[in-house]
């Protein structure tokens, strides 16, 4: 099929698809790209702090609420839940950090990542054998019947998740942007030991910085449920991609992040649309825009090159 | 005319000019100092000529050849070596293998090259030859730095002073034609300073170019032959060490302008 | 019980040898790959299509087989030359999740989820190796392991070894001492590629089958945790850590506990051994060997010391 012989509103219908989709990727890659630009290291276990973060919004809006009943009640059961999500999660990645990657700050770059990669193989099998393998679906809390317009449809969960990771991303771009501690950190990031010498609390900064990071990757992972399905794996391949979109972007660059996120989510849809890609190689999508930005741009495009110092 | 030379070398990070149209000139068996307050690109200039990284702009002739776009590995093989501001030595391996390191690509015998996939398979027959030439001349450099006797400690455990030779003897046993250290006296003491200058001297007798980035000025003065000043990128001066001395430019880099 | 016991070291065999080549590549030249398990898969159908829709023999399909693995590895070595540690180790990640998208997706090839069958065995002067007669396998791969063991000893203690070695201490100043360096890492690549392509062929071979989902993720991980486990740059610990891992993995069904104990276990145990090995022995059990070029140059090569 080509771009031109496509209906506008269908292709408007892609559009919304991408961008909802890369609203999650946004979130996720929020965090890899928060934690790169400190610790120069890629959190491998942020797709399981996704993950689990989702299987405890889903445990806690059961527990609180029935949602096939509806009504105001149920919409305040999910924001709790939202809310506990992110806090169980916010605790994970700090919980992480300080037993996993904390003793190895000052070992060769392999080991922390190698130590990324075993939480993340922990926690994937331990969700799996504590809630089982099979999928499960997040009932909506809002009626999600789908809206026409103008040939388009849209459903309020659509609606709810652009809304959500447009709040997410400005008030955390605010946070960075204008906060003391959002200074603090853009400091560490810049120079640890000088931070330090400035009075910063470096550790207290990393441990916020997995904190913010988790959090929204919690939020990620209810979106996630919401709109797919929720089950043990759902954060490995998730995880990869946003690390891609974070890479796409410029790594350690928070604006990049977004701005990857958007690009994947809507390369992935248009590629299976326009380019005729098969659904089966959809992920292989994501990997190739990887290699290519790897070597094409290997600082992603919100980040001059910089080559190492001698 | 000149072994090696810049044609308005330029490397700009971002919009920060680091070095600035230079152009150097370096002579045969001469022994040139580059110095300028930090921070003036001469690590940069460094970098750029040696192929660890590439300039914006302009050109780097090695031998009447343009070497600019060469990778580092074939800038070391047309005989130029280098040695790194922060020491840069095989840390966990031995101060011997330090040495064979250096003379690794040296030892291609002209029959071990055309018949390298036999060679493996028949293993030692030709390997002996090209081994042996890794094994007698690492065993020569370590003579010449009097570093025999730590042969077969790690590289981090030497001292300072040893690190820095061993550093050059590493850099020498890719048998150069133009050497360059990048502050080989930084961190030592008078006495090993004293015996650098000695040590540089006699490489310079062995008929190698050597060009060096020096705080030390009683180094710089005592032993070069000119002396090329940079400041913000762009060379400022150079000369033989009593016409930089004399420099109003150069003064004025290194204390500031005098007439405020 | 013998037999089973004789499956397991075919097992330890094939990984072992997948996990020398890896140790090549991670342990010695310091470049973390996680894509040895889409190598091994590779190589395992590269030889199933070969022995059955083109009806080559074992042989010459296992030696066509690596050679098609290392040129994988030569292709996934290239964007090693520009990218560092974390980097590659994702673009190795990625590289593995396409290739297993291929093979799932390429069905007029692979046939698809369904996998290939009835691949034949080898056929050895006249010898037939059956999946039955447990011994001859063992005995056929643990000759191909102990190959693969001398050909990456001749290769670590080589020149090349040391060249690789210097490449993991700096790049910039092995560059700086003109070394090729883009050479010596695609080339471990590719080397550490071939080796797991001829372990794929005898999976292939021995299983008499090849599915698609048995080369995932977890696979690359648990053949990393064998290199890891027994000590980076270290041969026969990873032979050991192939063991300790096959074993480990394997004592479920061993004591016939399999249907309480799930696979999942197991993988938590993987994920363990790399966090407690990172944190509190970074070296591995064994620990690497330093190898003494100086020694070896003069005892092996140059006959100086008796």
């Amino acid at each position: 099929m080509n771009l031109f012989n496509i209906p506008h509103n269908e292709l408007l219908q892609h559009l919304l698809n991408g961008l909802t989709l890369g609203a999650i990727y946004s979130l996720i890659a929020l965090g890899y790209t928060m934690v790169y630009g400190i610790l120069k290291f890629i959190n491998f276990a942020h797709g399981e702090i996704l993950m689990l973060g989702a299987y405890a919004g889903y445990y806690v809006y059961y527990l609180i609420c029935d949602p096939s009943q509806g009504g105001s009640f149920v919409i305040f059961a999910f924001i709790i839940s939202l809310l506990t999500a992110m806090v169980i999660s916010a605790s994970l990645g700090v919980f992480i950090e300080r037993v996993a990657y904390r003793p190895l700050r000052k070992a060769p770059r392999l080991a922390p990542l190698l130590s990324a990669i075993g939480v993340s193989i922990i926690l994937m099998n331990l969700a799996a054998l504590f809630f089982g393998t099979k999928s499960r679906k997040f009932d909506y809390p809002i009626d999600n019947t789908t809206i026409q317009l103008d040939g388009t449809s849209i459903t309020p969960n659509q609606i709810m998740i652009l809304a959500v990771g447009l709040i997410m991303m400005a008030a955390l771009k605010l946070f960075i942007d204008k906060s003391k501690l959002g200074k603090a950190m853009r400091a560490t990031s810049q120079n640890q030991a000088v931070a330090s010498l400035m009075g910063i609390n470096v550790n207290f900064i990393i441990s916020l910085t997995f904190a913010i990071g988790s959090a929204l990757a919690a939020v990620a992972g209810i979106m996630m449920s919401l709109e797919f399905k929720l089950y043990p794996t759902m954060g490995q391949m998730a995880g990869l991609k946003a690390f891609i979109a974070a890479v796409v972007g410029g790594i350690g660059n928070i604006s990049g992040a977004m701005l990857g996120g958007i690009l994947l989510g809507l390369l992935e849809t248009f590629g299976v649309v326009i380019l005729g890609i098969p659904q089966g190689l959809k992920d292989t999508i994501a990997f190739s825009v990887l290699i290519i930005i790897l070597l094409v741009k290997p600082s992603g495009l919100l980040i001059k090159n910089i080559r190492e110092k001698v | 005319m000149p072994l090696l030379y810049t044609q308005s070398l330029r490397r700009e990070f971002g919009g920060v000019v680091a070095v600035s149209d230079v152009d150097i000139e370096i002579f045969k068996n001469s022994i040139t100092g580059l110095i300028g307050p930090n921070g003036a690109g001469k690590t940069t200039l460094f970098n750029t000529i040696t192929g660890l990284d590439y300039p914006t702009s302009g050109f780097v002739f090695f031998k009447g050849e343009d070497i600019t776009p060469l990778p580092a590995y074939k800038i070391t093989r047309s005989g130029i070596a280098r040695t790194f501001q922060n020491i840069r030595l095989f840390k966990e391996m031995t101060v011997f293998e330090n040495v064979m390191i250096g003379r690794h690509f040296r030892a291609n015998h002209p029959h071990i090259v055309k018949n390298k996939l036999i060679n493996f398979i028949l293993g030692r027959i030709f390997v002996k030859q090209e081994e042996q030439d890794i094994y007698e001349s690492s065993l020569k450099w370590l003579d010449f730095f009097g570093l025999l006797d730590f042969r077969d400690e790690y590289a981090k455990n030497l001292p300072y002073g040893k690190q820095r030779e061993l550093e050059i003897a590493r850099a020498l046993a890719t048998e150069p034609e133009v050497l360059f250290l990048d502050e080989p006296a930084a961190g030592m003491n008078p006495q090993e300073t004293d015996e650098l200058m000695v040590t540089i001297k006699r490489i310079r007798d062995l008929g190698i170019t050597v060009v060096l980035i020096e705080h030390d000025m009683k180094l710089v003065m005592n032993i070069c032959d000119k002396i090329i000043v940079l400041n913000y990128g762009r060379k400022i001066a150079e000369g033989t060490p009593a016409q930089v001395q004399n420099n109003k430019e150069v003064i004025e880099a290194y204390l500031g302008k005098t007439d405020e | 019980m013998l037999n089973f016991i004789l499956l397991i070291f075919i097992y330890i065999g094939i990984y072992a040898i997948s996990a020398l080549g890896l140790n090549l590549i991670v342990g010695y030249t310091g470049l973390l790959s996680l894509c040895q398990a889409a190598f091994l898969g590779i190589g395992a159908y590269s030889a199933a299509v070969l022995m059955t829709a083109f009806h080559f023999g074992f042989w010459e399909a296992m030696f066509i087989s690596g050679i098609i693995t290392a040129l994988c590895g030569m292709l996934i070595g290239i964007p090693t030359l520009r990218l560092k540690g974390d980097y590659l180790a994702i673009a190795t990640l990625g590289f593995g999740e396409i290739v297993r998208n291929i093979i799932v997706n390429w069905d007029s090839v692979t046939k698809g989820p369904m996998g290939i069958n009835g691949i034949p065995g080898p056929e050895l002067f006249g010898f037939m190796f059956s999946s039955m007669d447990k011994i001859s396998w063992v005995i056929l791969i643990w000759v191909i392991v102990g190959i693969s063991y001398y050909f990456v000893r001749r290769v670590v203690r080589s020149r090349v070894g040391r060249a690789l070695e210097a490449i993991r201490e700096d790049e910039i100043a092995a560059s700086a001492m003109g070394i090729n360096t883009a050479k010596y890492k695609i080339g471990a690549f590719t080397t550490g590629a071939f080796l797991a392509g001829i372990a794929g062929s005898l999976f292939a071979s021995y299983n008499q089958s090849v599915a698609p989902l048995t080369f995932d993720f977890m696979m690359s991980i648990m053949i990393l945790c064998m290199v890891v486990l027994g000590g980076l740059g270290n041969n026969y610990a990873t032979v050991a850590g192939a063991i300790i891992i096959v074993i480990t993995s394997e004592i479920p069904r061993l004591f016939g506990i399999s249907h309480i104990i799930p696979p999942q276990l197991n993988q938590v145990i993987f994920g363990l051994i790399l966090v407690l090995m990172m944190i509190y022995r970074p070296q591995g059990i064994i620990g690497r060997v330093k190898l003494n070029y100086a020694k070896i140059l003069k005892k092996e090569i140059l006959n100086l010391e008796k």
